[in-house]
């Protein structure tokens, strides 16, 4: 489903080429080494290779969960400023950059649509639950966990896979998509366990 | 859709957990979708969260849909930005006081990059770390919407020694702690949609078995299903309703009902 090089000329010239073939295309390696370097030197080459990259992606992401181009664009704006401050605060061995950008472009999306901030663990939350020695294992490491993850959904049936979209894309509930498909809920909810459920066990299966 | 998962069921008559017990009781797939996904109302998100806080299970379950949101984006066509995005920000970075990172950096974790509380969120953070409190019973992302020690809830008595505390929160859904007695049933009320029962103190029983510290469990008008607080210690929960709350009735029928245990 993925197509690239939608014509922002100015930023494809210098990597056009690697983009017209996805396997070139920079890969969680190089988005880990630029975010290392934007951390460590302040390097704002590696940072206009994020945005390069990540940028469009969070305007897509934004647009399809309803907002219009120009609050895409300053909320862009915003997600890159966050990641330009934080960027010490990236752990690769938690997440992979990508994961790390959706959540940055997610947190933005409920403070500005949903007029709230999300509610969220305080990682130094003394009454933190520590995890279980067997779950600190970071010897596979986050990107590993989102080839596996990427692996899964490549392979869903359509139907599945458009639930998984609605879910993520749309800003839509259980119960919204639901009523905006005309789909049961409980069709709707079977069809996401079942997404979902393949998808952790190839990612446990991954961790073994 | 059940929020309890009951494999690793219990005999009802434990009455405390070891204390550290890691739950047993987890948030249903649906409930870790729609947060992962951003869009639980704020009052169920708090409910998620503090689950989270208490269960390393469910907090890696958690990050993998994380990353599941994070592949789904990736995949997205991008959508080009106007052709002075680049500059504009740029200009916004060299704009950036170097002072400004300062604040932030207590604060900075993979979990809550964007958490609202960037730059303009000082009040929250004074709150939530200013006092530095750490409570036996409330993680500190209860502590934002509740005085940070339990001593110092103002809880509403509603009878029987029961009491509550309506948290203030945005959107549809509600929050409210609940103050019941060792042996007390946990109050009954009519809704639309789901309750969900969070304890954070105490343990309480229902068919499905026995929820301590972390557990979350269903409450719903069905009498079977109703929890009772555990002899031994008073159970203090935090209860979110998905749908409108109807008041009614609340010292009804239910509140008789704990003779039985
Ligand atoms: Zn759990």
């Amino acid at each position: 489903m993925k197509t690239t090089g939608t014509g922002n000329a100015e930023q494809e010239t210098e990597r056009a080429a690697a983009d017209r073939s996805e396997p070139v295309e920079p890969g969680p390696e190089e988005h880990a080494a630029w975010m290392r370097a934007v951390a460590q030197e302040r390097s704002k080459v590696a940072f206009a290779r994020l945005f390069d990259h990540f940028a469009p992606r969070i305007k897509a992401y934004l647009v399809r969960s309803g907002s219009d181009m120009g609050a895409a664009e300053e909320l862009v704006q915003e997600a890159m400023l966050i990641v330009w401050r934080r960027a010490e605060s990236f752990d690769r061995a938690q997440a992979s950059v990508a994961t790390w950008m959706f959540t940055i472009a997610r947190n933005k999306r409920i403070d500005a649509y949903r007029r709230m901030s999300r509610p969220e663990l305080d990682p130094d939350d003394p009454a933190l639950a520590p995890q279980p020695e067997p779950m600190q294992d970071d010897s596979v490491g986050a990107d590993e966990t989102a080839q596996a993850i990427r692996t899964a959904i490549a392979d869903l049936p359509e139907e599945q896979a458009e639930m998984l979209r609605l879910a993520f894309y749309e800003d839509l509930a259980h119960s919204e998509i639901a009523e905006k498909t005309g789909l049961p809920l409980g069709t709707v909810k079977s069809r996401l366990r079942l997404a979902i459920g393949k998808m952790r066990g190839l990612v446990d299966d991954d961790l073994r | 859709m059940a929020a309890t998962q009951s494999d690793n069921r219990k005999s009802a008559n434990v009455d405390r957990e070891a204390p550290g017990a890691a739950p047993t009781h987890h948030l249903s797939e649906e409930l870790l979708l729609d947060y992962a996904a951003g869009v639980t109302d704020e009052a169920v998100g708090v409910l998620i969260a503090t689950h989270l806080t208490l269960c390393p299970v469910c907090r890696a379950r958690a990050d993998q849909l994380d990353a599941l949101g994070g592949v789904m984006m990736d995949r997205l066509t991008p959508s080009p930005l106007s052709e002075d995005a680049f500059d504009r920000l740029m200009a916004r970075l060299d704009a950036d006081a170097p002072g400004d990172d300062a604040p932030l950096r207590h604060d900075i974790d993979m979990r809550a990059p964007g958490g609202g509380r960037d730059g303009r969120g000082g009040d929250d953070d004074a709150l939530m770390s200013g006092g530095g409190a750490s409570d036996a019973v409330l993680p500190r992302v209860l502590q934002r919407y509740v005085p940070a020690r339990v001593e110092d809830i103002d809880w509403t008595p509603i009878g029987l020694g029961v009491r509550r505390f309506d948290l203030s929160i945005t959107g549809r859904s509600r929050a409210t702690m609940l103050y019941v007695p060792a042996g007390r049933a946990v109050p009954q009320h009519t809704h639309e949609g789901n309750e969900y029962v969070l304890v954070l103190q105490g343990a309480f029983t229902d068919c499905c078995g026995h929820f301590g510290r972390g557990d979350v469990g269903i409450a719903d008008s069905d009498l079977d299903h109703r929890p009772v607080a555990e002899l031994g210690q008073d159970c203090i929960c935090l209860a979110v309703t998905d749908g409108p709350l109807r008041l009614t009735g609340l010292l009804g029928r239910a509140f008789n009902r704990f003779v039985k245990f």
